[in-house]
C-alpha cells in the first residue's frame, strides 16, 4: 500500500495552493507582519473562488466532500506563503472554528454560517480560552442564560485569532453548572449589540494576524444557535481540538521543512573562512539530523491523519503529533536561525520571524505539558 | 469553434540539470515535470477565448502517455476539454519537423481553426515547431503574441519585434498563433477543477490513428552529444567612490564586455 495515499489529485491540489501562496501571498509577509493585519476579505475571497475553504465539508454546503488528505495537501501548499500568523487565520476558519458545524450543526446553522463562510464571504473564529480558562476548558466562566427564545451572553475571551475580523464565533459558554457537564457550544453573529472587541494583543510572534479580547455585554442571540445537546459542548471541543491540533502538526512540520531547506541553501552560499557553512561536519551533522526528525515527525503526523481518516478515535496520536511536532520546532528552527548568525536576528530572511513563530507550537491549541497529560491518560487507560 | 493548443512537458523551471551518462541526453530520474510554461500561456488564452466565443479546447502533445499527469493539471483543471497524446515508440528520436507532423495531423483530424501554443519550450529552446505546424496546415501564422482577440472568423493580434516596437497583424482564421510572456495570466487550477479534470477524456493515440508512419517522421537533425555550458566566472567588484566606479563600470562595458 502506498503510504501516505497521495493521488495524482493531491499533489495537484497542494501545487496549485502553492502557487497560489508563492504569487499572491508570500510577497506580503514582512508588510503583512509589520502591520499586524493582512486584506483578510480579499484572501478569504481569493481562497474561495480556489476552492479551499470547504475541503471536507458537504457539496451540499459548497464543500469539496474530500478527505483528510486533501487537507494535508492544501497546507503543505499554504505553507509557501511563508507566513504562520495568515496560515493560522486562515486555518482558523476553515479547520477549527468550523468542522463542528459540519459534524453537528443543524441544516438551518450550515445554510447560514458554514455555507457562507465556504463561499469567504463570512468570516470564522472560535472562542474557547478566557483569562482563567485557556487548556483548563471545564473552567470557563462566560455564561449564556435562557431568557425565553434567546440565549443571554455575558463574559469574555482572550487570545481570540480572528477576533477582530469574524463574522461569526464558534463559542464556548457555561449554560449549566460549574465544571465539565455545565458548558455549551453556540454559534455567535459579531454584529449582535453588546458584543466588544477589547484589546487586540501585541504579540511575540504570528502578527499578521490579530488575536483579541473580546467582550460579552447582555447579547442576546436564539436559541436555535445552540450547536448540539446544551450542556455537551465540553465533549465537542474536545472531539474538534483533535482537528485542531493535528493541523498545528501539519502546519509545525511544513514550517520546519521550509526553514531548514532555508538554512540549508543559506549554509551553501555563505562563505566563512575560505569555505561554504554547510561544508563544516558540525551542520552537515545537525541538519542531517533535524532532516531525519522532520521525517519522523512528518511519518507520525501521517500516521494520525490515517487513524483520524478512518473514524477511529485519534486523541492519543493526536496528542503526540502536538507534542512532538510543536517540540522540534522549537529546536530545529533555534538551529536554522543560528546558521544565519547575525543575518538571523535581522528581519532580512525569514527565519526570525519563523522563529519567533514557532513559538506558540508549544502553547496555542493546548500546551505541550497538557499534551503530556493526556498521552499519559491514555496510555494507563490501555489506549 | 474548435479551438487546438499544442502542449510541451518540460522539466520544471527550478530543475538543475544533469547530463546522462552517455552524454546523448539529460538525467530524468528526479525532474518534476510541468507543462511548458509558454504553452500555459497559450492554454489560458485559448480558454479566454472559448469563454468568449463558445467552442472547446483541445489539448495536442507528441509525446509518452504518461503526460497526460501534467496536462490534467496544468490544462484540462484550467478549462480545457480534453487532450490527445501521440505516444509512438517511433517519436523517440525524431526532430522538431517530425513532431510538428504529427502535430499538425492531429489538429487536422479535429478540425480546429484556430490554434495556440508556446514561443517555445522551455527545455531545448528550438522555438522551430509552432512555424512548421502552421506550415504543414497551410495557415499562416503570428509568433511572440502579447495581446490578441477574434470575433470567430477574423483576428488581431500584437506583437513584439524587438528595439520597444510592436506590431499589429489582422487577418482571417484559421490561423497558429504563439505566446510570448505578457498575452495573459494563466489562472489557478481551482480545487474543483482538479477533481472535475480527473474524469475528461484523454485519447492517446498512435502514429497509425493519424495515418501516419515512422517513416514521416524519420528525424533530419540527430542530437548526439549534450554538454553543460561553462560555468560562470564570478562576478567582479568595483572599488572606489560614486564616479570612478561608474566610469571604470561603463568602461568595462564599452571595451571588454563591448555592449553599449
Amino acid at each position: 500500500m502506498q503510504f501516505p495515499p497521495w493521488t495524482e489529485e493531491h499533489a495537484q491540489l497542494r501545487d496549485t495552493v502553492k502557487q497560489y501562496a508563492i504569487n499572491e501571498l508570500a510577497p506580503h509577509r514582512f508588510d503583512w507582519d509589520k502591520a499586524g493585519e493582512y486584506p483578510a476579505r480579499e484572501v478569504f475571497k481569493q481562497l474561495a473562488d480556489l476552492g479551499c475553504l470547504g475541503i471536507r465539508f458537504d457539496p451540499e454546503y459548497g464543500g469539496l466532500g474530500l478527505d483528510w488528505w486533501s487537507t494535508v495537501a492544501f497546507i503543505e501548499g499554504l505553507s509557501h506563503c511563508r507566513n504562520a500568523g495568515l496560515m493560522m487565520s486562515i486555518l482558523v476558519d476553515t479547520d477549527m472554528a468550523t468542522p463542528i458545524i459540519s459534524e453537528i450543526g443543524t441544516d438551518e446553522q450550515k445554510r447560514e454560517f458554514l455555507a457562507p463562510t465556504i463561499t469567504g464571504e463570512k468570516i470564522a473564529a472560535l472562542g474557547v480560552t478566557e483569562p482563567g480558562a485557556g487548556s483548563d476548558v471545564a473552567n470557563i466562566r462566560t455564561t449564556a442564560k435562557r431568557d425565553g427564545d434567546d440565549y443571554v451572553i455575558n463574559g469574555q475571551k482572550t487570545y481570540i485569532t480572528n477576533g477582530a475580523i469574524a463574522d461569526y464565533i464558534t463559542l464556548a459558554v457555561r449554560t449549566g453548572g460549574e465544571g465539565h457537564g455545565g458548558i455549551s457550544l453556540v454559534l455567535f453573529p459579531t454584529d449582535t449589540p453588546g458584543f466588544s472587541v477589547g484589546r487586540k494583543l501585541d504579540k511575540l510572534g504570528t502578527r499578521s494576524v490579530d488575536s483579541c479580547e473580546i467582550h460579552f455585554d447582555n447579547c442576546r442571540i436564539p436559541r436555535r444557535n445552540l450547536l448540539g445537546h446544551e450542556n455537551a459542548g465540553f465533549l465537542y471541543i474536545m472531539q474538534n481540538f483533535q482537528g485542531e491540533r493535528l493541523v498545528a502538526g501539519i502546519m509545525a512540520y511544513t514550517g520546519m521543512e521550509i526553514a531548514v531547506a532555508d538554512a540549508i541553501k543559506y549554509g551553501q552560499e555563505r562563505q566563512a573562512f575560505g569555505r561554504p557553512l554547510a561544508s563544516f561536519q558540525v551542520w552537515k551533522h545537525k541538519f542531517a539530523e533535524h532532516l531525519a526528525a522532520i521525517e519522523a515527525a512528518k511519518a507520525l503526523t501521517f500516521q494520525a491523519v490515517q487513524k483520524i481518516e478512518s473514524g477511529q478515535d485519534p486523541t492519543k496520536l493526536v496528542s503526540m503529533v502536538k507534542l512532538h511536532c510543536g517540540d522540534l520546532a522549537q529546536r530545529v528552527t533555534y538551529d536554522c536561525l543560528q546558521i544565519h548568525g547575525g543575518y538571523g536576528f535581522i528581519e532580512e530572511y525569514d527565519i526570525a520571524r519563523q522563529y519567533r513563530d514557532v513559538r506558540l507550537l508549544t502553547i496555542g491549541g493546548g500546551a505541550s505539558e497538557v499534551m503530556k497529560e493526556i498521552i499519559w491518560k491514555w496510555h494507563s487507560l490501555g489506549g | 469553434m474548435k479551438i487546438g493548443v499544442c502542449v510541451k512537458v518540460a522539466p520544471d523551471t527550478d530543475t538543475r540539470i544533469k547530463i546522462s551518462g552517455d552524454g546523448a541526453g539529460i538525467e530524468e530520474s528526479g525532474i518534476k515535470w510541468i507543462v511548458s510554461p509558454y504553452d500555459s500561456f497559450g492554454i489560458e488564452e485559448a480558454v479566454q477565448t472559448q469563454e468568449a466565443q463558445g467552442g472547446e479546447v483541445i489539448l495536442f502533445s507528441a509525446g509518452p502517455k504518461d503526460w497526460q499527469t501534467q496536462l490534467r493539471a496544468g490544462g484540462l483543471a484550467v478549462g480545457a476539454e480534453r487532450a490527445v497524446i501521440v505516444d509512438d515508440p517511433a517519436l523517440a528520436g525524431t526532430d522538431p519537423l517530425g513532431i510538428a507532423r504529427v502535430l499538425a495531423a492531429g489538429i487536422a483530424s479535429e478540425g480546429c481553426e484556430l490554434v495556440f501554443t508556446g514561443k517555445q519550450a522551455i527545455d531545448d529552446d528550438n522555438v522551430q515547431v509552432p512555424a512548421m505546424v502552421a506550415e504543414l496546415l497551410g495557415w499562416p501564422h503570428v509568433s511572440f503574441v502579447t495581446d490578441f482577440s477574434t470575433d470567430g472568423s477574423t483576428f488581431t493580434a500584437t506583437r513584439n519585434v524587438g528595439g520597444g516596437t510592436q506590431e499589429v497583424v489582422t487577418g482571417s482564421l484559421p490561423v497558429v498563433i504563439t505566446a510570448e510572456r505578457g498575452l495573459n495570466t494563466p489562472r489557478y487550477a481551482k480545487l474543483p477543477a482538479i477533481m472535475k479534470a480527473k474524469r475528461k477524456k484523454v485519447d492517446v493515440k498512435s502514429l497509425g490513428d493519424l495515418d501516419l508512419s515512422a517513416d514521416d517522421i524519420t528525424p533530419a537533425v540527430q542530437l548526439t552529444n549534450f554538454s553543460l555550458p561553462p560555468e560562470r566566472p564570478a562576478g567582479r567588484k568595483l572599488e572606489g567612490d560614486v564616479d570612478t566606479m561608474v566610469q571604470e563600470l561603463v568602461r568595462l562595458l564599452r571595451e571588454e564586455a563591448k555592449v553599449i
